[in-house]
Parts: C-alpha cells; sequence; structure tokens
C-alpha cells in the first residue's frame, strides 16, 4: 500500500525527521489560508500517488498567498496520468543547497533491510542507478541488530557529507530507520533530503510503501489507504479476499492458485487471446466466493467470454462445479462459459457442468482455444 | 529415493488443532506420512483424529516426548513467524511453513535467525513437500504423482499440481516434489534444491517451476551451468504480468523492471534448460 507524500512525511517528522512546515488542503482557500500562515512564499503539490507529478505541472512554487490560490485552483483540477488531484500539500518553500537521497527497502536476495544514500538527490534512484551507479553508497542492516551507529557515519561519509552534519544526518537515518521497521514499511525514501541556505538538512519530499500484509498490526496506517489510485473492482475483489488485477484483454479468467492463475493468462497470449484479469480465488471455491468472482469478471464490458480453470486438489472438483452453478443463478449473464476441471472428483464436476449447458474442456491448451473461439463468436462447443 | 521428507520422517504439525492443520493432518496420515505429534498451546493432553495424534502446549515438549524431526506449520500468518521460533529453539532441524501472508520484515529476521543456527525453512506460503510412496508433508495433493525418477522444485501451488498431474498421465513419476514458495522472503532457494537433486542418486531429471519477482530463477541458471549434470526442464509463470503489480503471491512482482519472466526464460535458455511454453509441454518434453 502507497502512502501520499504528505502521509509518509507526517510519519517520518513523528520519528524526529525534520520536515517543511505545512499542510494538505483539498480546496484553493484553505490552500491561500495555509499560505497565509506560513509567509506566502509556498511550493503548492499535488498529492497523488504516480511519479513524475513535477514535470507534468503539478508542483509549483508560489511567491504570495494569491498566487498560491491561483495555482492551488489549477492543479486541484488537474488529472496526472489518469488520476484526479483531490489533495494538495502547501509547504513552506525552502531555499535550496544541496539535494541527498536515503531511503531504506528490502533486498530479497540478501533477505535484509538495504539502505541507499546518494549524492545525487531529486533524482529517481533508479535512474541514478543505471546511469552513474558509483554515487549510491549502500549499507544492508541486520535486521535482528538494526542500523548501527557507524553505518549511517559509513554512508554520510560515502556520500561527501560535510562532517559538520554528520550527526543531524545519523539521526535523520536512524528516524528513517524506526519508521520503516515500526510501519512494517517495504520503502521509506527522503527524496530529497536537502541542505538548505541556513545549513539545516530537512526532509522535502518523501514517500512510503507499507506491506499489506502488515497491515494487521497497524489499523491507524491501514486507515490511510486511498483507493482512488486502484481500479473499483479491485478494491471490490479486496472485500471478498480475492486476489485480482484487472488487465486490458478480452478474456475473463478465474483461477485458483497465483502460479495457475499466471499461466493461464499466458497460454490464452500463447493462442493469440488477451486475457482480461489475473484472478486468483484461493483454495475452496464457495458459491459465494465464486459469485463475487464472476461479478467482478464480468463489471468489466470488454470481457466476451470467462474460463474457469480449477485444479482440484484437496478442493473436490463437484464442489467446485456446484459453486459456480450456484453462482450462476446468482449472477444473470450471457458471456459464454468455459470450464476446465481436473484433479480429484473432476468427472463429477464435468458431468455436473455439462448438464448446465457450459463448455467444458481437458487440457490447459484446449481451454485457451475454446475461450478464444467463444469469445470471438466461434462455436460453442 | 528422495530429498529431505521420506519414510523416516516422524512429523509435528503446528496448529494441529486448526480448520486448515486438522482437515491436512487427515491427508498426511491418509497418505502414510509418519506424523507422530501436534502442537496447540493451550491444548496439551487432548488427542485428535480418533485418538491418532497426541497434542502437546508447545514445540519442545512434543519434541521430548516423541522425537520429532520434521515440523509443518499452519498457524495464522499473525503468529506464524513466532511458530518458527518456537520449532528452531526445540531443535527442529527441518521445518516446513504452509502459512500465506506473513509479514516480510517477520520473514527477513526469521531467516537471518534460522541461518546463524543452521536449521532449514522451507516456505513459506508453500504447498510443502511429496515424496511419493513415502511421506507427504504440507498439502499437496497424494494421487497425483507417483514414485519415478524425477526432482520437480517450484515457487507455486496448483501450477505444481498441474505439471506433477500432466507427468502422471505420461506415466512419469517423482522423486520429491518440493514447493519452496511464493513469498519475497523465504526460507529455501532453487539452489538450494537443485544442489539436493544433484546428490541424490535417484532423481535423473529436474522440473523447475518459476515465475516473475526476484533473480532466484536467474540464479538458478548461474548454478545450472557451473554445477548441474543433470538436465533441468523448465517454466516460468508471469509472461503476460503487467509491471509493478502484484500477482497473488506477494513475491511475483516485476519493480524497476527486473524480475521479467523473458529475463528468466533467457537466463535459463543461455545455460542449456529447455524451458516449455505452457506447463502441460513439460510432460511431453520428457515423455
Amino acid at each position: 500500500m502507497k502512502l501520499h507524500e504528505y502521509q509518509s512525511k507526517q510519519i517520518f517528522s513523528n520519528y524526529g525527521i525534520p520536515i517543511p512546515s505545512g499542510r494538505v488542503a483539498a480546496n484553493a482557500a484553505d490552500a491561500k489560508h495555509i499560505a497565509e500562515e506560513l509567509g506566502g512564499h509556498v511550493v503548492i503539490k499535488s498529492q497523488i500517488l504516480v511519479g513524475g507529478r513535477g514535470k507534468a505541472g503539478g508542483i509549483r512554487l508560489a511567491k504570495s498567498p494569491q498566487q498560491a490560490e491561483d495555482l492551488a485552483t489549477q492543479i486541484l483540477g488537474m488529472e496526472i496520468k489518469g488520476l484526479p488531484v483531490r489533495k494538495i500539500l502547501v509547504d513552506e518553500a525552502a531555499s535550496i543547497e544541496t539535494e541527498i537521497y536515503l531511503g531504506i527497502t528490502n533486498d530479497r536476495s540478501e533477505r535484509k533491510p538495504v539502505m541507499m544514500a546518494s549524492s545525487a538527490g531529486g533524482v529517481e534512484i533508479e535512474q541514478v542507478a543505471k546511469e552513474t551507479p558509483d554515487k549510491i553508497v549502500k549499507v544492508h542492516i541486520d535486521p535482528l541488530l538494526g542500523l548501527r551507529d557507524y553505518q549511517a557515519r559509513d554512508m554520510a561519509a560515502g556520500i561527501d557529507l560535510p562532517r559538520k552534519h554528520w550527526q543531524t544526518f545519523g539521526q535523520i537515518g536512524r528516524g528513517l530507520w524506526r519508521a520503516y521497521i515500526r510501519s512494517d514499511a517495504t520503502l521509506a525514501e527522503i527524496n530529497p533530503l536537502v541542505i538548505t541556505s541556513q545549513n539545516r538538512l530537512l526532509a522535502v519530499d518523501g514517500k512510503m510503501v507499507l506491506d499489506d500484509n502488515a497491515l494487521f498490526r497497524h489499523p491507524d496506517l491501514a486507515e490511510m489507504r486511498d483507493v482512488d489510485v486502484e481500479p473499483e473492482a479491485e478494491t471490490e475483489a479486496r472485500k471478498y479476499s480475492l486476489s485480482f488485477i484487472k488487465l486490458d484483454g478480452y478474456i475473463g479468467c478465474m483461477v485458483n492458485g497465483a502460479g495457475l492463475a499466471m499461466a493461464t493468462m499466458d497460454i490464452i497470449k500463447l493462442h493469440g487471446g488477451k486475457p482480461a484479469n489475473f484472478l486468483d480465488i484461493g483454495g475452496g471455491a464457495s458459491s459465494e466466493k465464486v459469485a463475487a468472482a464472476l461479478r467482478i469478471i464480468l463489471s468489466d464490458a470488454n470481457v466476451k467470454a470467462v474460463l474457469f480453470n480449477i485444479f482440484g486438489g484437496i478442493t473436490r472438483g463437484d464442489e467446485v462445479a456446484r459453486g459456480i452453478l450456484a453462482a450462476l443463478q446468482e449472477v444473470k449473464t450471457d458471456v459464454p462459459m468455459i470450464t476446465r476441471l481436473v484433479g480429484t472428483n473432476a468427472e463429477e464436476g464435468r458431468q455436473i457442468l455439462s448438464e448446465a449447458n457450459m463448455i467444458t474442456a481437458e487440457t490447459l491448451v484446449d481451454a485457451a482455444k475454446k475461450a478464444i473461439s467463444a469469445a470471438q463468436g466461434g462455436e460453442q462447443v | 529415493m528422495s530429498i529431505l521428507v521420506d519414510k523416516n520422517t516422524r512429523l509435528l504439525v503446528q496448529g494441529i488443532t486448526g480448520n486448515e492443520g486438522l482437515f491436512h493432518t487427515q491427508h498426511m496420515l491418509a497418505y502414510g506420512t509418519n506424523v507422530v505429534a501436534g502442537v496447540t498451546p493451550g491444548k496439551g493432553g487432548e488427542w485428535v483424529l480418533e485418538g491418532k495424534v497426541p497434542v502437546f502446549d508447545s514445540v519442545r515438549i512434543a519434541h521430548e516426548a516423541t522425537g520429532v524431526n520434521t515440523s509443518v506449520i499452519f498457524v495464522p500468518a499473525r503468529f506464524a513467524a513466532d511458530a518458527i521460533y518456537e520449532a528452531a529453539d526445540a531443535g527442529i532441524l527441518l521445518i516446513v511453513c504452509i502459512t500465506e501472508g506473513i509479514p516480510i520484515q517477520d520473514m527477513m529476521r526469521v531467516r537471518n535467525y534460522l541461518d546463524q543456527k543452521g536449521i532449514r525453512l522451507v516456505g513459506p506460503n508453500c504447498p510443502g513437500l511429496l515424496t511419493p510412496g513415502e511421506a507427504k508433508v504440507g498439502i499437496i495433493p497424494g494421487d497425483i504423482s507417483m514414485p519415478g525418477n524425477i526432482g520437480v522444485v517450484s515457487r507455486s501451488g496448483t501450477l505444481t499440481y498441474e505439471v506433477l498431474y500432466a507427468l502422471k498421465l505420461v506415466g512419469l513419476g517423482t522423486t520429491t516434489c518440493i514447493g519452496i514458495g511464493g513469498a519475497p522472503v523465504n526460507g529455501t532457494s532453487f539452489i538450494d534444491v537443485l544442489g539436493m537433486f544433484e546428490a541424490d542418486p535417484h532423481t535423473d531429471k529436474i522440473v523447475l517451476i518459476g515465475e516473475i519477482g526476484g533473480t532466484d530463477e536467474e540464479k538458478a541458471a548461474e548454478f545450472i551451468a557451473d554445477h548441474l549434470t543433470k538436465p533441468v526442464t523448465a517454466f516460468i509463470a508471469g509472461q503476460t504480468a503487467p509491471p509493478g503489480k502484484r500477482m497473488g503471491h506477494a513475491g511475483a512482482i516485476v519493480e524497476s523492471g527486473s524480475g521479467t519472466a523473458a529475463d528468466k526464460i533467457k537466463a535459463l535458455q543461455d545455460v542449456g534448460v529447455q524451458v516449455a511454453s505452457h506447463p502441460e509441454e513439460i510432460a511431453e518434453l520428457l515423455a
């Protein structure tokens, strides 16, 4: 789950990281008011969960409260990469001397968190890694020990930070580590961390991504989710604990298991079709869950056929078949349905479904071909 | 005949009185697995499944009383890391964690702790292991595979069943099938298992089933080039997965352009691995 800049910086501030004075606003009048409080010289920043806001004109400098109001009106009317701007952050403008990058993320292959710093701040770290990798200093942190003070000093020295800032840099590093650990983040990033003309270190921009699997122990953070960023169907799917991702094809897929669901999408593509979604219904397949999944798939008007691919392992094929039938009673549709049931009690399951006039398939390849043909209005076997 | 689990496995089930734990213990017993004990804190002294399996309050007590050598964990995600620590501290040397959805920071701490103690973890978010005819540790359906000479290692669950079943239909069986799980940080990697299959005299061929995300398949390719004499056939799921989206498994995500199916397929093909274009083709390639 991604957090907005203003949310991330608020969390950083809670852990002792200095951030600019500022507040979030949802209308231009509030923006003007906040700008007045901050002395007029402010930066107006759109709060959206995609990168590239600056280039899109979503970050602007205002020299007066009136200008702040005008710019706020403009930015609040914008759409950036298809996302409407609903909130803006009004921050006191800082006079920036130097821009630094400081971030922590998970290094999967080392199975440890990694802290990264770079003297090339203000640029996306992936770009720095590609163009000037020698400007990035990395330290892996033992998750059982946490960030050591010497590691923070090594980073400061590694990016040639003047010695007079080492102590503050260390405090910020430790604050970022605590924010990362205590929020169960998968990314906590300050970019840029600036040195101002008054020689202060200040986290001007911030970004956090939280581990969805850990939100159960952070109900306060879970409430920060902004559902604007995801298709409505994905929000709906989460309610039923379905793993669903919308794609731009026309063959709906309902599969048990994530790997098999990906393989099913792949095989549709392999035979010239286009999958409309990824959907893992998980273990079991109660009629309630199947019905919810079917409603979500069919809410996409592009869907011309639905392919059920179920490997009955411990889940029995006849049970799944009954679940599908019950779901079809509830969700009426003319969209052709192709079912492939394999494994335990698959034969009984196929029997049940053939009576319901569904197209059945034996193999994965057969199922994909039949789904593509049905979607194109071909013969319905 | 196998790796990691066999007829000498003396299995402990952590979370045995929960729905999942009880259900799958029944299937493991029916398969012939030597399930000797279960643990549910607060239920020590009870017996489950018509008096077949005794329940203990802690792994330590169960270990002392019954001499278990392997543990399989079915406890919910929020308690799973603790269950792994408990098994490790009680001296269990092989821990198989089926649970899905364990926070990644928990798993980083668990993995670093286990490495210091030299304890092997399989999973989490995995279907476990199946050594046909000898032992089933986890949730892989027993009847979809038979004894044979192929070692199977996979990051997936039902996709693995699909491959086992396709192999069985053409008369091919397995030494051991091991699901290493779909978590971004897990206990056992492809490389670990490839090394074990290479050393197992009964395994003649290896099937590797990977998916998008991370670099485990690329590392496996390097390892195959340097250390393996046995032929490997592979399938990689997720060629049509959009970047930046988690495809069900927490670990199945293309991030900053890395971890794509195309990269993995190329890395494997470059070292001579046959990569199937769909799962059923694995059986065709090996038949």
